[in-house]
């Protein structure tokens, strides 16, 4: 894919969990669920928890300080009214996470 | 047997409720019945006249019995007609007007009248009162305030006992401005002490009234009407009118006039009967039982009964025995309960105490010898119910007076939820209010889940999760529909704990993603994974496959997350016992990492708070203790004191014990926390009686083994699961609830609402007395669960997953 940056590979992030990344000179939340790869804006906007070491469910991240729970593939609130901004990505046959450019 | 005649004199609240408990008897098949009454009307309620004068209540709503009663119960009633004179001889009364009753029995009950004090100028030329001064005791005289306050400016009021200030009250609501003058050195003198008294004050003179303590009314100014008061210090005071509530005086004189025994009223034995006539009754205020008059209703109503019991034959053994002064009131909105003395008297006598005179709240109360001899409540008189029992029956009171005061443990005294403010905050974590729960339900969310997910209250501490639900139901009136799902385990998988452990054990289920493909159509829920994750531990133990992503940050890096993200480290400290080179290697770790805080915690531990992700494992490393696993649903740590160490109290090894406990338990999981402490004697210093199990030593090697005590979020002090021997006996004991309380409590029920849903008998006949024969079966699985457990620090040297502490990866930006 022209353009796209590799942000890090499936091995890094182990299954179901996320981890906090620094790419493209930001920051982003990447999570492994058994669905995908998705990343997201690393901090809720509630309180500024840090929802790379949240609860992921299947299309789902919940901040792990106060349970605002967000749509991983929309970033749109489950339990609340705040949204996040989400970022698409892409797994390469080797296994590397991949950021679309232009959401860079 | 040959119908009786019964003529009572008086037609007042313990005249007609003396005729009542007759009738209730049968007694209108024994009795023809009289009643002679001095005004012109039914009976009616006096406690009442002062919401008649205070414009709450029309005269018209106080009546107890309309003069309808009176035709339907075949009563002859002469009103407006007061009985001059009773001829003993002959069984007669005769009354002013000149009516004669002949009787069988007669029945006393005149009652009393205002106390009008020798003030000079008083009363007029006929002697009676001067124009623009009343009594405060009967429907005309309350017509008669009213009628006069309209046209006033200015009103007295002499006497600062209840009525009074009651007076005072409605005065205020007609428009005058009102002086109350007392005699003595503080409001209400019966009820109050001098510092209930001046909160009193306080308070009524916020909402305008003017008070006159100390000072003694000499004369009434004014030739036809009154214009002012002159007092004894000389000073005088203008004003339109006066209402003269300076106590009450027992209306005995025509009792006296017939010869009968006559002291501060008329002399009754235990039937109520008079000693002098055995056909003649007293009973209310106007009756002196083992040297003592009742101005209250509440002893009127059982000598009444005892009254009606003797004259109907109905129980020949009824006996009047006094009453203890006990009461419940409010003056001018001010809630008071009070109870028998209201200062100590004795050298034996305590008291306990709490003023806020802020907020009106006082409270005190009087105890000798461990029993209620006094008490005062204001402001607040949620325990008065309580208070008022043990004061009536003389019970010995709790050890824990604090109790006595407050609630403790139990939800305070509810305000209804009509009363509850719209703006008030129902869950505070969340700053959720009632009107934004009853806006929620509008929207047509009809569950209190539904309610709590749109608007998260009662989704912080949690606390607040019953009335949330209560302000749910409110809202819907009646309409509240339940949501089946609260009784699963999780949301996602419709089951009830103990189907889904059977599933999970008919299926094999021993990771929590493979609970998830089986039983949700494999839809992973986030908050679902750590209590499913806490049930196949617990069932499985050493066999559980454990799935990182399943469990909560904490539990993944062995550290409590902070606000900011950091985390906070809790070694291993057993029973709080540290020693200086583990102390020396603490402060030298803090310092090496620039620990931004050292804190004791709750626990009798040390907490290192604001570490890195990343720096996690080195400080483990460097530490060398093991974790003290402050983080997870799981048993913490337990507390303890000197013991028998060193403390000159101690009657166990509390220490020991505390050390044993955390050895043994140290890293096994539950569906909530647990905090355990020992005490080394009942003195409790380690709080053992507050924690979800704490054992006291109580001497001779024995323990009181408590349980589902709190004083987190939730005050509750923990009920007593059983006394054992030994230390022996204690951890299993503690073994056996811990492993009966992880396989059936619902996750995140801490013991504090598992002991109360499942109930203490119930939980001591399982785990002490084996009425389930599961007790080995308990020990069986809770010995797997301390095989299987470990020390998590151990993974500082051998992470478990990929960047496990790593706070960031930094990508090689290739494309």
């Amino acid at each position: 894919m022209a353009g796209a940056i590799r942000i890090a590979h499936l091995s890094d992030i182990p299954e179901g969990e996320g981890r906090l990344v620094e790419a493209a000179g930001m920051h982003l939340a990447v999570f492994r669920t058994r669905a995908g790869v998705f990343a997201t804006q690393p901090e809720c906007p509630h309180r500024q928890g840090p929802l790379a070491d949240g609860l992921t469910g299947t299309h789902t991240i919940m901040c792990p300080l106060h349970d605002r729970t967000y749509d991983l593939r929309t970033g749109a609130g489950v339990n609340t009214e705040c949204s996040i901004t989400t970022y698409p990505l892409t797994v390469g046959e080797d296994g590397a996470i991949m950021l679309a450019a232009a959401a860079g | 047997m040959t119908r009786q005649r019964l003529v009572v004199i008086g037609n007042g609240m313990a005249g007609a409720r003396a005729v009542e408990e007759v009738l209730a008897r049968g007694g209108a098949d024994m009795f023809d019945i009289t009643m002679f009454g001095d005004e012109p009307y039914g009976n009616y309620n006096r406690i009442m006249l002062s919401n008649v004068l205070s414009g709450v209540q029309d005269a018209s709503e106080i009546y107890i019995n309309p003069l309808d009663w009176y035709a339907d119960n075949a009563i002859t009633l002469h009103t407006g007609s007061p009985v001059t004179e009773i001829d003993r001889a002959a069984r007669v009364v005769m009354s002013e007007a000149g009516v004669k009753a002949h009787y069988d029995v007669l029945l006393i009950a005149t009652g009393s009248r205002a106390f009008i004090p020798p003030v000079e100028n008083i009363r007029n030329d006929k002697g009676e009162l001067r124009e623009g001064v009343f009594g405060f005791r009967s429907i005309d005289d309350c017509t008669g305030i009213m009628a006069t306050a309209k046209r006033s400016k200015v009103a007295a009021v002499i006497g600062g006992g209840l009525l009074g200030l009651e007076a005072a009250r409605g005065l205020l609501n007609h428009g005058c401005e009102v002086h109350v003058i007392h005699l003595s050195k503080h409001l209400m003198n019966a009820q109050l002490d001098t510092q209930g008294g001046a909160i009193l004050r306080r308070q009524m003179e916020e909402m305008g009234v003017v008070i006159h303590l100390g000072k003694s009314t000499e004369a009434v100014l004014g030739d036809g009407r009154i214009t002012g008061l002159r007092f004894k210090d000389g000073d005088t005071l203008a004003c339109d009118m006066l209402v003269v509530s300076a106590g009450i005086r027992p209306n005995v004189e025509v009792a006296q006039r017939a010869g009968l025994t006559v002291e501060r009223a008329i002399v009754v034995d235990n039937h109520m009967r008079c000693l002098d006539d055995r056909r003649i009754f007293v009973v209310g205020e106007c009756a002196q039982h083992r040297g003592k008059v009742y101005g209250l209703v509440a002893p009127l109503w059982d000598q009444a009964k005892v009254f009606a019991d003797h004259v109907t034959d109905r129980n020949l053994d009824a006996a009047y025995h006094g009453s203890k002064l006990a009461t419940k009131l409010k003056v001018m909105g001010v809630e008071l309960a009070s109870m028998g003395i209201t200062d100590p008297v004795d050298e034996r006598d305590e008291v306990i105490q709490f003023s806020e005179p802020g907020r009106g709240t006082y409270k005190k109360l009087i105890v000798r010898e461990g029993r209620l001899v006094g008490g005062i409540l204001m402001g607040d008189i949620s325990k008065a119910a309580y208070l008022m029992q043990a004061f009536d029956r003389d019970s010995k009171l709790p050890e824990e007076r604090l109790g006595l005061l407050f609630d403790l443990g139990t939800p305070s005294q509810k305000i209804t939820l009509d009363e509850m403010p719209a703006d008030q905050q129902v869950c505070n974590c969340n700053g959720v209010t009632k009107e934004a729960i009853g806006a929620c339900v509008k929207s047509g969310r009809k569950t209190t889940k539904a309610v709590m997910d749109a608007t998260r209250a009662g989704m912080g501490c949690g606390s607040c999760k019953s009335l949330v639900g209560e302000v749910v139901a409110w809202f819907a009136g009646g309409a509240v529909e339940e949501d089946p799902s609260i009784h699963y385990y999780v949301p996602c998988i419709p089951m009830t704990k103990p189907e889904l452990v059977a599933a999970v054990r008919d299926q094999e289920l021993r990771s929590v993603s493979s609970v998830f493909r089986a039983l949700s159509g494999g839809i992973e829920d986030a908050a679902s994974k750590p209590a499913l994750a806490s049930l196949l531990i617990t069932i499985w133990a050493g066999e559980y496959e454990d799935e990182r992503d399943a469990r909560f940050i904490n539990d993944r890096v062995h550290a409590n997350i902070q606000k900011d993200g950091t985390f906070s480290v809790v070694p291993e400290m057993a029973g709080g016992v540290t020693s200086p080179d583990d102390l020396i290697r603490i402060a030298e770790v803090a310092k090496k990492y620039n620990v931004p805080l050292v804190k004791l915690t709750g626990g009798q531990r040390i907490d290192l708070v604001g570490i890195s992700k990343e720096d996690l494992p080195k400080v483990w490393a460097d530490l060398g203790m093991p974790s003290g696993h402050a983080y997870g649903k799981s048993y913490r740590t337990c507390k303890s004191c000197i013991g028998t160490e060193f403390c000159r109290f101690g009657l166990g090894d509390s220490m020991g014990l505390a050390t044993k406990i955390e050895k043994r338990f140290r890293g096994v999981d539950s569906p909530a926390k647990l905090k355990l402490a020992t005490a080394g004697c009942p003195r409790n210093c380690s709080e053992a009686m507050v924690k979800d199990i704490g054992a006291v030593a109580i001497g001779n090697d024995k323990w009181e083994i408590y349980v589902g005590g709190a004083a987190g979020a939730h005050i509750r002090k923990g009920d007593v699961l059983c006394t054992v021997d030994g230390e022996d006996a204690v951890m299993q004991i503690t073994a056996r609830f811990m492993q009966y309380y992880r396989e059936n409590a619902k996750w995140k029920e801490r013991t504090y609402t598992f002991v109360e849903r499942v109930g203490i008998e119930r939980l001591r006949a399982v785990v002490v007395d084996d009425s389930d024969g599961i007790v080995e079966a308990l020990d069986a699985a809770m010995q797997r669960s301390v095989d299987a457990a470990y020390d998590p620090w151990q993974e500082a040297v051998h992470p478990r997953t990929a960047n496990q502490f790593s706070d960031l990866l930094v990508a090689d930006g290739a494309g």
